[in-house]
């Protein structure tokens, strides 16, 4: 509903647009429609299915991506914006077979349990690190206030990054 | 890693990688996405439906009207409720688009189908729906007014009366000898439930072979292939239903939508894969609501705070129509009233009603924490009015006086398992120092502090387990209780495990494989479970009500046992020995008195598949089932406290502290436990301080995204103290109760009784959920709102 209502245009095919984006190192070129979100480029036509659409409205954060090394949510960022630019998704984030650090705080610490919001959570943590990489248990939660998990409470995955950070040191 | 021990989760590689599918990640070649025409209005009559536009949109195949789809043909029956709760409850029939009437917004009333998700949403704003407004019932108060029609064929809006009236004189005794009585009249709003991942659908046909395969995001893909068979008379035996990896659920993905019908009944009919997403925004209207009571309790008591009666009555808003479950909702509720306490009179009535707003249906506890919430507000309420301390009214009055006890007839009539809960109370006033909080808000009070402190306890008690089936007969449910399992040892000595649950973030495949590690002496990770497909899980009755360990985990156990049975044949005769004196212990057999000779079950498998040595009789391979009906249910419990920081200048309640301590019987995964206490606690936080489906007088729903329904954030939870006692289940072989509704059936009361309690001085006895910054602030001007 909301999609066309922000994106409403007359004659989509013939307004389509070339954009060339590295993601997770490689290059990729499509055509598409200027309207076209980032986070549905990504999932519908690079293919990787990894980051979540939770909303609508830019409020939950499962579809969070590095976009040139920031932390964006990717349901706001238009697809012919990210042309020329990296964007780091989920499936970017593990090194061959070995997790991510924070990928494996996330699971020693329970810190998931449906894994819906988990991409988005864990992507929007790793960026909280690199910005804040000691960061209090207040400034963790302030930090992750645009990433909504229904699960867990929150309670493990603040425990999640707080042991991050601790390894990091 | 065996049972009780805090195993790491099996699912979390996958879905931290982004490797776990989910409905919306999977595609087919040549797939139409659905896009939905809803009504704008709460109850209006369908003039006309105009799709010409929409067919000449590039890239659409086709769009109809309900009435164009009921002409097709495609409708064995209305959409199901599986819970009649009396034989002359009214269900308005009610199909999955709209042929002459909306009644409420958001109800379907066209589809169109494109080749993308743009196009399909796109067509769907250019169909063209002439309604006729008529006047809205949009509130549950109105419901009961019945001044207004939610349907316009009906003469009342009340769909039925239901009692649970085991003694009323005892009742009407009860409360003219009592020297206390009190009267709570609370309101349990409307929720959102909000899982994270919005349901969807992808059904992908097979014109020419005839099965048909729906992937849906559902917590119920048993339950749904045999509604999707009964309401479209598609062939059951050729619907396969996968849900694959599922986004949370909290009940809401329980039921059987009209999206999941039109996407199977349009991809058979039109040779084509059809799928649909909805947004978030949407889901406020195609995904049902929880909650939505108006309770009256009463509770009468003697000079000593003891209590002697308890009577309720429920008003319930069904929405606009029944979907599965939703005239049974409160009934599940209807038991707990008198809590965990030795209330010898109790009555129960309800009246479910018919509102033009989104249909209710099961939500986290569904029903339970509204009757964890009367009767823990109420005790309260009694603790006030009697000047007595609340931990002290409660104790009095715990059934058995606190001590330990085993299967004792409540006056609701249900036996409870087991229960212990003096010493479970008292772990959870030590671990938040009661004392002490009292002390800090006597200090704060005569100080005049600018932000006083309020603490509020529950102990509650929730029924799990559902259900012994002729538990579920007697009250009129239409469906088994069971769950079933398969338990395979294959020839190269792993283990599939199949399971009837259906996991959406429970971790069942951790926990199922502990329970074979613990029966077979072997590795979790050699173990695999097969789940959540039709076709590789045949029977099960899915997952929801804390059901899945104390039911479909305890089938689970059983059918190990059946295969250790078998095996135990096959090691004697291997040893020339009596089955009766081979023992069996961590995974080997041997024969007593000459334990160096030894086999291990594992290493069994290969001789049952070849079966070139079995005993006479013995059928081959080494796999069993069984499917388990308990006996009774299941009554875990526990006590919570919640501590809140009041600001009197601005309303603010803030959530300082928050200690549980739970007893669910035997643990099998105190980790996963743990995760499911801190969600529940949260899910009960969020009612009772920040959200609620609020409507306008025309029935718009004013907050159906999250920029202004509030899901609880980081920012608002504090750290959750948690603490365990361990009183087994008397009802299954593993003594467990389950813990998925747990901290959402104690937490709403406990911050509530918390916000009550610190605006006590202020003469407050009451507030209303969801406890807002305006809300407190006027109740501290001394301003009912």
């Amino acid at each position: 509903m909301l999609i066309s209502d922000l994106c409403k245009t007359d004659s989509v095919n013939a307004n389509n647009v070339a954009v060339q984006v590295k993601v997770n190192g490689a290059s990729h070129s499509h055509e598409v429609e200027p309207r076209t979100l980032l986070v549905h480029y990504l999932r519908e036509d690079v293919g990787l299915t990894g980051t979540n659409v939770g909303c609508d409205t830019s409020s939950c954060g499962a579809c969070t991506v590095h976009l040139n090394g920031e932390s964006v949510k990717s349901c706001t960022v238009l697809a012919v914006q990210a042309d020329e630019m990296e964007v780091t998704t989920i499936e970017g984030l593990a090194n061959g077979d070995e997790m991510h650090p924070m990928q494996t705080c996330f699971m020693n610490n329970h810190a998931l349990q449906c894994g819906y919001c988990t991409p988005g959570m864990v992507m929007a943590s790793v960026s909280l690190l690199d910005e804040n990489p000691n960061p209090t248990e207040a400034e963790v939660r302030e930090g992750l206030e645009g990433n909504l998990c229904r699960c867990t409470g929150y309670h493990n995955i603040v425990k999640a990054v707080l042991d991050a950070a601790g390894g990091q040191k | 890693m065996t049972i009780g021990t805090p195993m790491l989760r099996k699912e979390d590689p996958k879905l931290l990688t982004g490797e776990g599918k989910f409905v919306d990640d999977i595609h087919v070649s040549g797939e139409l996405w659905m896009g939905m025409v809803r009504s704008p209005m709460a109850h209006a009559k369908i003039l006309s439906v105009d799709v010409s536009e929409a067919l000449k949109m590039p890239g659409v195949h086709s769009a109809y009207s309900g009435a164009d789809l009921n002409g097709m043909g495609l409708w064995a029956a209305p959409l199901p409720c599986a819970w009649p709760v009396t034989e002359d409850m009214v269900n308005p029939p009610h199909f999955p688009v709209a042929a002459e009437y909306a009644r409420h917004v958001g109800e379907i009333v066209a589809v169109v189908l494109a080749d993308s998700r743009y196009g399909a949403a796109d067509a769907a704003e250019a169909v063209i729906v002439d309604f006729e407004q008529l006047p809205a019932v949009a509130s549950l108060d109105e419901a009961v007014a019945d001044s207004k029609m939610a349907h316009s064929d009906l003469s009342t809006n009340k769909a039925y009366h239901w009692a649970l009236e085991p003694d009323n004189a005892a009742v009407e005794a009860a409360f003219a000898n009592a020297a206390h009585t009190v009267t709570g009249n609370f309101v349990q709003q409307r929720m959102i439930p909000a899982a994270m991942e919005p349901r969807g659908v992808l059904a992908v046909p097979s014109p020419h072979g005839g099965e048909l395969t729906l992937y849906s995001a559902s917590q119920v893909p048993h339950l749904l292939k045999v509604l999707i068979a009964a309401t479209t008379g598609l062939p059951e035996n050729k619907l396969r239903v996968i849900a694959p990896a599922v986004g949370g659920g909290f009940g809401a993905k329980l039921n059987v939508n009209p999206d999941e019908l039109l996407a199977a009944t349009l991809s058979n009919k039109l040779a084509k894969p059809v799928r649909w997403t909805e947004t978030r925004s949407e889901a406020a209207f195609s995904t049902h609501q929880g909650r939505g009571q108006n309770q009256r309790i009463e509770l009468a008591a003697d000079a000593d705070g003891k209590v002697t009666g308890c009577r309720v009555h429920l008003d319930a808003d069904m929405g606009a129509y029944m979907m599965l479950i939703t005239p049974g909702v409160p009934l599940l509720g209807s038991f707990l009233y008198t809590g965990v306490y030795d209330i010898p009179a109790f009555g129960f009535t309800c009246d479910g009603h018919f509102t033009n707003l989104t249909p209710t249906d099961a939500y986290r506890g569904a029903g339970r924490p509204e009757a964890s919430y009367a009767i823990e507000r109420a005790m309260d309420m009694l603790a006030a009015e009697m000047g007595m301390d609340p931990a002290e009214l409660r104790r009095r009055n715990y059934i058995a006086g606190g001590d330990h006890f085993e299967n004792f007839t409540v006056s609701s009539t249900l036996a409870f398992d087991s229960g212990h809960y003096g010493p479970n109370l008292d772990k959870a006033l030590e671990m938040a120092d009661y004392d002490g909080l009292r002390a800090e808000q006597k200090k704060r009070r005569d100080a005049g502090d600018a932000k006083q402190l309020g603490i509020g306890m529950v102990t509650y008690v929730e029924i799990c387990g559902l259900a012994p089936s002729r538990a579920l007969g007697g009250l009129n449910f239409n469906s088994g209780g069971w769950e079933h399992a398969t338990v395979r040892m294959l020839p190269t000595g792993k283990v599939e495990v199949v399971s009837g649950s259906t996991p959406h973030g429970q971790g069942h495949e951790t926990s199922w494989s502990q329970i074979i590690a613990t029966k077979f002496g072997m590795d979790p990770n050699d173990v695999e479970v097969l789940h959540s497909d039709t076709a590789l899980s045949p029977l099960g009755l899915d997952t929801y009500g804390s059901r899945s360990l104390s039911v479909g985990g305890v089938a689970i156990a059983m059918a190990a046992d059946k295969v250790i049975e078998k095996a135990r044949l096959m090691a004697a005769h291997m040893f020339e020995a009596a089955p009766g004196d081979v023992e069996y212990e961590n995974g080997s057999f041997s024969v007593k008195g000459t334990p160096a000779k030894s086999v291990h079950i594992a290493e069994l498998g290969f001789g049952a598949f070849l079966a070139h040595d079995l005993p006479d009789g013995m059928e081959p391979n080494l796999q069993e089932q069984v499917s388990f009906d308990p006996p009774n249910f299941a009554f875990p419990f526990g006590t919570h406290v919640a501590v809140v920081e009041i600001d009197e200048g601005t309303g603010n309640v803030e959530l300082l502290d928050y200690i549980a301590v739970d007893d669910c019987g035997n643990q099998v995964n105190p980790l996963i436990v743990e995760g499911q206490v801190h969600g529940g606690i949260v899910q009960g936080v969020g009612q009772a301080l920040f959200e609620a489906a609020a409507y306008d007088e025309d029935g718009n729903c004013q907050n159906p995204s999250f920029l202004d329904y509030l899901v609880p954030s980081p920012m608002e939870m504090p750290n959750i103290k948690t603490d365990y006692t361990y009183t087994p289940s008397t009802s299954n072989i593993l003594g467990v109760k389950g813990v998925g509704e747990a901290g959402t059936i104690g937490s709403a009361a406990a911050v509530m009784n918390a916000v009550v309690d610190g605006l006590s001085p202020h003469g407050v006895k009451d507030m209303k959920m969801p406890a807002t910054p305006q809300r407190v602030w006027n109740a501290i001007q001394g301003v009912t709102v």
